[in-house]
């Protein structure tokens, strides 16, 4: 049991008796515990006006979208980092600089997102504008 | 492997989870003691001495509840939400060094599940997996509060997650490992969180968002969103929801006490070596915990706006700083030798230091002013 996967078996293990006692403990609540439904009972939460779903289901702000992409970007990134920093001795000075290029470049996108206001939630001040505005602006000013 | 070391092996398991429900029972009536005490309330007294027994009494009563399913839920994402919110909660603290190690009929048990070569990735990865029970409770529930709290909930923690994976790589450069007994083994000398002090900060406050606790608490906010992706829920599915919560915070907890304060290390008497280490590592976490606690007490919840703002403009820029100078720190003396690296910093410094004062003196005088 030596091997890669002997490591994991404890885990495995602990996942196994975690998901018996959540599984267990439901189980045997549903068996005690009274169960009495009504309409409004399972009427979903509102506030003393009839419940609506909002408009056409499971829209929300398209910010969340922007924030999931750039969350891809720099994680991915800092998924980059994560071998480097681990074998960064060995690899001395040439591995620093290499990296500090890496992060330039990083850099130099995270600054457009910011300038194009991708980084920007409130409503107030400046609306924030689709960031191939801003670069077409950019361009039409030479 | 013989019939004595599977005993051994299911008896470790076994009590890595009962005392993780354990340091969880206490935990939440320490959290409620505190508080109390810092509002000037007595907190609860109830339930067993000083109401040490509350968890367990709210426990009970909770698993005889009704459990409601919502007519809108979509059933089985519905049920199967609060089993993969608690999960990976309990998962991630696997990797945790608690002590060194017991010998028990002489064989050497180690006090870590696991120590696989992987071991900060793994906590990360069970870290990223908690939000899919947040996001499918929300989702599933069929009802707009819990939606709103799930998306707001998964952009705030996959936000402040790239802050605290930068934290985790500053660390890592010291010692160059992930396996997280070979970084509390690096830290013999001196504990992490002196030289790399602003990693551990930006840890703490990160750590504080990815448990949703206050002031990061917007996916609870009860002010707006009643509670969050949790609304819908009740009995001991919102049980579930809750011991996942506060095993997260055991384990943020316990990963800050591995990577910066030295993990089980403090002085020990000769006696007994096997308990020092255990003791010097529940310490900590409390110490921790406690922190936590009265960061709740004092900060108001932040707007959601200044979170993701925070978050972004802060958290990102500064880790990124961060890391590469804690490269230029660790590197630039193997290379160049130490002298010559403290006076190009010196000079550096200085530099810094005459630019911000010589900028303003330099700036031209607004117009207003310059009439006057």
């Amino acid at each position: 049991m030596r091997g890669m996967l002997g490591e994991y078996l404890p885990i495995a293990l602990l996942a196994g008796l975690a998901l018996l006692f959540a599984v267990g403990s439901l189980a045997a609540s549903a068996l005690l515990r009274p169960s009495r439904p009504t309409p409004a009972k399972l009427a979903p939460y509102e506030c003393g006006i009839e419940p609506v779903r909002l408009p056409a289901g499971e829209r929300f702000s398209v910010r969340f979208y922007l924030v999931a992409m750039l969350f891809i970007i720099f994680d991915v990134e800092v998924i980059f980092l994560f071998p480097w920093a681990v074998a960064f001795r060995e690899l001395g000075l040439f591995g620093l600089v290499e990296m500090a290029v890496f992060l330039a470049l990083v850099l130099v996108a995270y600054v457009y997102v910011w300038r194009g206001g991708g980084l920007d939630w409130s409503a107030e001040g400046p609306r924030p504008r689709a960031t191939h505005e801003r670069a077409r602006e950019v361009v039409r000013a030479g | 492997m013989d019939l004595l070391d599977w005993a051994l092996l299911l008896g470790r398991v076994a009590v890595v989870f009962a005392g993780l429900l354990v340091t969880v029972m206490l935990l939440i009536w320490m959290e409620r003691k505190v508080i109390a005490d810092m509002q000037t309330r007595m907190g609860p007294m109830r339930a067993g001495p000083r109401g040490v027994l509350i968890t367990l009494a709210d426990g009970i009563k909770l698993f005889f509840k009704e459990g409601i399913v919502p007519a809108e839920a979509d059933r089985p994402v519905y049920l199967i939400a609060p089993v993969i919110a608690m999960l990976p909660a309990f998962l991630a603290f696997a990797v945790i060094p608690f002590g060194t190690s017991v010998t028990l009929f002489g064989r050497e048990v180690p006090f870590q599940l696991a120590d696989p070569s992987i071991g900060i990735l793994w906590v990360l990865a069970m870290a990223s997996l908690g939000v899919y029970g947040i996001v499918l409770a929300g989702w599933s529930s069929g009802s707009n509060y819990p939606l709103l709290g799930a998306v707001r909930s998964s952009a705030q923690i996959i936000s402040y997650e790239i802050g605290m994976s930068l934290a985790l790589v500053a660390v890592l450069m010291y010692s160059g490992s992930l396996r997280l007994s070979e970084i509390v083994e690096a830290q013999a000398r001196v504990w992490n969180v002196i030289p790399q002090f602003p990693a551990f900060v930006v840890y703490l406050i990160a750590g504080l968002a990815e448990t949703n606790r206050p002031p990061f608490d917007l996916p609870e906010a009860e002010s707006e969103l009643v509670a969050g992706f949790h609304t819908e829920y009740s009995g001991i599915r919102f049980a579930l929801f809750y011991l996942g919560e506060y095993v997260n915070t055991v384990t943020v907890a316990s990963v800050a006490v591995t990577l910066f304060l030295g993990g089980w290390r403090g002085p020990a008497p000769d006696v007994l070596p096997w308990v020092w280490p255990l003791l010097w590592f529940l310490a900590k976490v409390l110490a921790v915990v406690y922190g936590y606690v009265w960061v709740r007490a004092t900060l108001p919840r932040i707007r959601f706006d200044r979170l993701m703002a925070f978050g972004w403009k802060v958290l990102i820029p500064f880790g990124l700083v961060w890391v590469l100078l804690t490269g230029a720190i660790v590197v630039l003396p193997d290379v160049y030798g130490r002298g010559p690296v403290v006076a190009g910093a010196a000079v550096v410094f200085g530099a810094l230091v005459l630019a911000s004062v010589a900028a303003p003196l330099l700036r031209p005088r607004p117009a207003a002013e310059v009439g006057r």
